[in-house]
């Protein structure tokens, strides 16, 4: 890196680089002031939300948004629901498509190709379009309102790309790893298990990462399938919230803030398992 | 087509058939699983979403009757439903033109040499937090921002740039573009990511023969860079333009397709026929129109995908 910089430095002016950093700072505030306002605000006393002129750092700290989550069990319940929902949700669909993409990443069959291509196709299927049926199925199956509902609905567009994403790891894996199972007298699925996944953990963390996010974001089917408030997840608690204290900003902040926490942290402690998940969906398949 | 012939000749094969046939059935235990759920997750609920959408009074009625395309024509007849879908197409053409120009620009900045690779490896993680937030913490993030008395208004005014406070969200003339506006700040990370990605992929050689040659730098940009990212950027474009257009929360969450329909889309339009008008049957028909487009886009990505 040092010397070809150096070199550049020798022919051209400053110039260019003045005007990389200016870009760079623009960047830096179109994408991090909304968020640093709402983290703010989050700190502010509800007074002071609009305040003028508007300041971005608030007179006043005060933890008093976050204590009126702290103290409300309904809106701790919505926390609960989404690390649970979410929670199963990811745990599942490991397990589905861990099996899956062993199948497609190590055999040859018949239709290989046309599910293949139906599992991409399901990645782009409205969900509009699948839960209006939904409602019918869960209402008729008696399961509207309950965990199982919102579990059951989230596999259908988490699968997908945790198949996809971990079929690619496996496809990185060479054969030889099972064949030594294989020759010893184990079969494929003892070779899954005692080999295959413990060397794909990179691959394992990726889908997990990308399918919770995936669930712990989901708005349409959460909304609509279940209605009491002890099934209501995060992103309905927030809309909940904003429906009967429109005013309660600094509250509605304070609950963001701690909605996009588990994300934040996910994404700094796995970075690249993030960036891995988020490419997934356009990688070559 | 990979038939059964390319499976590869088993040395331990012992001739038996029912060795060989439990063989052949072993793929087909490992997809099975998933080959169940998206039957009963998939492929069951689009064939009653159909057969709804050709009945009157699905879900609602008992008896529900059959009337064939009826609910597709009433469809079809609805201004608002063209409103509807005039709205989605630019709320989704704005946003994926620049989602790429935004994700673009960042690509190319954090690829210059001329920053320091710490920086670099920082503001990338900085660039992309917008990607991380769910849609409704954003809406009520631009809520709070674009609220008449919020800082966006105070900015401008101080500014002089509007003289008095715009009701971003809540007048017909500006709501879309507010929409929209947040949209585009929430989307270009994954264009970022990936064409950065990209970027690092380009052999350098191929620059360094184009200098050899004489090209300048826009020169390159234009007949090296942006033809190596030219799949990237189809393949990213066209499931942005999938996803962006099936938009949900976020309008529901802002505008809820108000005032006077200005923001409807496509998903707002169908989940109020049904989940506040209970015209199920209407609502099924609009949801299988909204399939349909999602499907052409869908062919062209898969067939793009298979090219590459």
């Amino acid at each position: 890196m040092a010397p070809r910089s150096s070199k550049r430095s020798s022919s051209r002016s400053i110039l260019p680089t003045v005007l990389t950093y200016i870009g760079l700072a623009i960047g830096l505030v179109f994408a991090g002031f909304p968020i640093l306002w709402m983290f703010f605000s989050s700190l502010k006393s509800n007074t002071e939300i609009f305040a003028l002129p508007p300041k971005l750092l608030p007179d006043v700290y005060t933890l008093v948004a976050y204590a009126s989550i702290f103290d409300d069990p309904v809106k701790i319940r919505f926390f609960i629901n989404s690390y649970i929902v979410a929670g199963v949700v990811t745990l599942l669909t490991l397990l589905v498509a861990i099996i899956t993409a062993y199948g497609f990443s190590r055999y040859a069959f018949r239709f290989k190709n046309t599910l293949n291509i139906f599992i991409i196709s399901t990645q782009t299927v409205p969900p509009i379009t699948l839960l209006i049926p939904y409602f019918g199925m869960v209402v008729a199956f008696g399961i509207f309102d309950t965990y199982f509902a919102l579990i059951l609905t989230y596999l259908v567009f988490t699968l997908p790309y945790a198949i996809l994403l971990m079929t690619g790891y496996l496809n990185t894996l060479p054969k030889e790893l099972d064949e030594a199972v294989l020759v010893d007298g184990g079969t494929s699925w003892t070779a899954l298990w005692r080999v295959i996944v413990p060397v794909s953990v990179p691959g394992i963390v990726a889908t997990a990462v990308y399918t919770f996010l995936l669930s712990w974001n989901e708005f349409l089917f959460a909304l609509t399938l279940t209605k009491s408030m002890d099934l209501r997840t995060v992103p309905i608690g927030i809309q909940l919230l904003m429906g009967q204290h429109a005013f309660e900003w600094n509250e509605m902040m304070a609950m963001s803030v701690l909605g996009s926490l588990p994300l934040l942290l996910l994404y700094l402690f796995a970075q690249r398992y993030f960036l891995a998940g988020m490419t997934s969906g356009s990688v070559k398949s | 087509m990979q038939g059964l012939a390319v499976q590869p000749a088993k040395k331990r094969s012992s001739g038996l058939l029912t060795y060989r046939t439990r063989k052949r059935l072993v793929p087909y235990l490992y997809i099975a699983p998933a080959t169940l759920l998206f039957s009963v997750l998939m492929l069951f609920p689009m064939s009653m979403v159909f057969r709804y959408s050709l009945m009157d009074g699905a879900i609602m009625k008992k008896d529900a009757a059959f009337v064939g395309f009826q609910n597709y024509l009433t469809i079809f007849r609805d201004a608002i439903f063209w409103q509807a879908f005039g709205q989605t197409l630019y709320f989704t053409v704005m946003s994926v033109v620049f989602h790429f120009l935004i994700g673009l620009a960042f690509a190319l900045l954090l690829n210059t040499q001329r920053i320091d690779p710490a920086v670099r490896s920082l503001l990338r993680v900085l660039y992309i937090l917008p990607w991380l937030f769910t849609a409704v913490i954003i809406a009520i993030i631009w809520r709070l921002l674009l609220d008449p008395n919020g800082v966006v208004n105070s900015v401008l005014m101080a500014l002089h740039i509007v003289d008095f406070k715009v009701e971003w969200f809540s007048s017909t003339a500006t709501a879309l573009h507010a929409l929209t506006f947040a949209n585009i700040w929430a989307g270009y990370p994954l264009y970022m990511v990936s064409l950065l990605a990209g970027l690092q992929g380009i052999s350098k050689e191929l620059y360094e023969a184009a200098g050899i040659d004489g090209a300048n730098e826009l020169q390159k940009f234009w007949y090296i860079t942006i033809p190596q990212l030219m799949p990237i950027i189809i393949s990213i474009a066209l499931l942005d333009f999938i996803w962006t257009m099936q938009v949900f929360p976020l309008v529901w969450m802002t505008t809820g397709g108000g005032p006077i329909y200005s923001t409807e889309v496509l998903s707002t339009y169908t989940y109020k026929l049904a989940f506040s008008q209970y015209e199920f049957s209407l609502a099924s028909a609009s949801a299988i129109i909204i399939l349909v487009i999602s499907m052409s886009v869908t062919y062209f990505y898969i067939k793009h995908q298979k090219g590459r």
